[in-house]
């Protein structure tokens, strides 16, 4: 378990302060993945810095099971760091050693016998699934394979949280899959606290169980995935459960009210839109969805038009009496939000980075 | 040909000059990394921002030592460190003297690649070492040095290729080797073949430098 409590970071620019963490708090239960999503410059960097003591926070703490690492000493700050595997985006392997070598490393520096380092670097290759590739160089494995001995040299200081930094973000869509599915994996069997900051949404509904999002140094919204998705209102579901910017059909379609709908769990197994057609005897439109499961629960997004003769404050109380958002959509203000987060499925940040 | 080998003055002098050459060479290559090495990681760690930042330091070392050791031409320099090789090998003369002026004169030319070698390590990697709970010496020692390793054999080889151009003007002032035997005979007796000879000698050990470099940093090198 990790706790991360009011961790501030300032850094000083000639006679300028640079607020990069504004009072972030954080929880991770052990055997959970906890992801951490944000635009660049949002802190994530910082926080990483912080939390591997690369950086000393300017206050706040950081404790692993209790035990405080934020205010060790310098000559304990090498113990604590050992207790945080990290995972980097490019790997950061040594290309003069072999992947096996790589492993060893951290075994090497606190001088444990060869016998020993030789025994966990071949359970650890085998754990990543990369048997066989002892003698093989970082330059002759692939990224995915990259990546596999960087998490394997992550986990052979026996650390309590694995911290992954954009651990995917330069693999392709299949690697990256099969990347985080060996994280989840690791995470179950050695019961591991993970902390994965990214800036991709896929990363998050993948594998995460939590989500916090980073923004100019706070956290603005956290909680379980399954909590933060059915929230109409907040950033996070808008980015979970985006809806295609859609140019609406010239004269197809009467001007009537556009209503946006989320629904979740138990509310998605009923045939919601058929019901309102029904009860009211309107007519509707659905001019844009999406529907996923994340956390273990189905979620489904839409934007639907109502016919103009329908009366649409009828229809969301008919809605929200049946657990399920509602609200009207289409105020300019609200379109232009919602097209900022539109696409964030495949690349937060690149489509919504420094439009703030 | 046949006039290379009936030449009195090759037939004498021209092994013992050889020797003279690979003595100056080796010797002061030795020295040169032994002490630039050193001198290139501490200039490197010390900036501002490096593993162990100590700006005064860096800057006495760098600005004071190592560019005013650089700025003077080597024939000027050599000729100013007679009193020192006398006082740290009793004479002034022989390839044992000459090298003591040859590592000085190097050993910053050494010490500035050395640093740019190590600036070249990704600064990833340095992370990773000090998240996984690297002293500094671990860093440097399992790291920087290991991890830039076909670039520090690259530059002492561009090291001792100066050296042997080195050695040859050091040859002039007292030192001796092919650089005596060039000037004294080849120049300043007319003797052509002398010359021809040395000029085909060095350039054939440049070679031969420049190719063992070349092969080892290869070989070392698993990018």
């Amino acid at each position: 378990m990790i706790t991360v409590t009011d961790l501030r970071k300032v850094y000083r620019q000639g006679k300028k302060e640079v607020v990069a963490l504004d009072g972030v708090s954080l929880s991770v239960p052990k055997g959970s993945i906890h992801g951490i999503i944000g635009h660049s410059g949002a802190g994530k960097s910082t926080l990483v810095r912080c939390l591997t003591l690369l950086d000393r926070p300017t206050s706040g703490s950081v404790s692993i099971d209790g035990t405080e690492l934020s205010s060790v000493r310098d000559s304990e700050i090498r113990a604590a760091r050992r207790r945080i595997g990290m995972v980097f985006q490019h790997a950061n392997l040594m290309d003069s050693r072999t992947a096996a070598g790589n492993v060893a490393h951290p075994m090497e520096l606190v001088k444990a016998p060869k016998d020993k380092i030789r025994a966990k670097v071949a359970e650890l290759l085998k754990l990543v699934g990369l048997e066989g590739f002892e003698n093989a160089y970082p330059s002759q494995l692939s990224g995915g394979q990259r990546q596999r001995v960087g998490i394997a040299r992550a986990l052979a200081s026996d650390p309590d949280v694995l911290l992954c930094d954009e651990p995917t973000s330069a693999l392709d869509p299949a690697t990256t899959d099969e990347i985080l599915d060996l994280i989840q994996d690791l995470t179950r069997r050695l019961q591991l606290t993970v902390l994965i900051i990214t800036h991709e949404m896929h990363v998050v509904k993948r594998v995460c169980g939590s989500v916090s999002l980073l923004s100019k140094g706070q956290v603005i919204e956290s909680g379980p995935l399954a909590e933060v998705a059915s929230d109409l209102d907040s950033k996070l579901a808008r980015a979970l459960l985006p809806l295609p910017v859609s140019e609406p059909i010239k004269g197809a379609l009467q001007a009537g009210p556009v209503l946006e709908i989320l629904f979740s769990g138990e509310g998605a197994k009923e045939p919601v839109l058929t019901g309102v057609a029904r009860h009211f005897d309107i007519d509707l439109n659905v001019l844009a969805g999406s529907v996923e499961t994340l956390g273990g629960q189905q979620f489904g997004h839409l934007r639907v038009q109502l016919g103009d003769d329908a009366d649409r404050d009828a229809v969301l109380g008919y809605l929200r009496n049946r657990g399920i958002s509602a609200k009207l959509a289409g105020s300019t203000a609200d379109e232009a939000e919602l097209s900022e987060f539109a696409p964030a499925d495949t690349d937060f940040a690149a489509e919504t980075g420094d439009s703030k | 040909m046949n006039e290379i080998f009936s030449n009195p003055v090759l037939a004498k002098a021209l092994p013992e000059a050889i020797v003279e050459t690979l003595q100056m060479v080796g010797i002061s290559a030795f020295f040169t990394v032994l002490v630039g090495l050193p001198l290139g990681v501490f200039l490197h760690v010390t900036v501002p921002g490096g593993l162990r930042p100590m700006p005064v330091v860096n800057r006495i070392v760098s600005d004071i030592v190592v560019n005013i050791t650089r700025s003077i031409p080597f024939a000027i320099l050599m000729v100013a460190l007679i009193p020192l090789a006398r006082l740290l090998v009793g004479t002034s003369l022989g390839p044992v003297a000459a090298s003591v002026s040859l590592s000085i004169g190097t050993i910053p030319f050494f010490a500035r690649l050395v640093e740019a070698c190590l600036r070249d390590v990704h600064h990833g990697k340095i992370d990773a070492a000090q998240v996984m709970g690297s002293t500094r010496m671990q860093v440097i020692s399992k790291v920087m040095l290991p991890e830039s390793l076909p670039a520090l054999v690259a530059a002492a080889t561009t090291t001792v290729v100066t050296l042997v151009g080195y050695s040859a003007m050091a040859g002039l002032v007292g030192g001796g080797g092919l650089g005596k035997l060039a000037y004294n005979y080849g120049f300043q007796r007319f003797d052509v073949t002398v010359m021809i000879v040395t000029i085909v000698l060095i350039i054939v050990l440049v070679q031969l430098i420049q190719l063992t470099g070349e092969w080892i940093s290869r070989s070392l090198d698993h990018r």
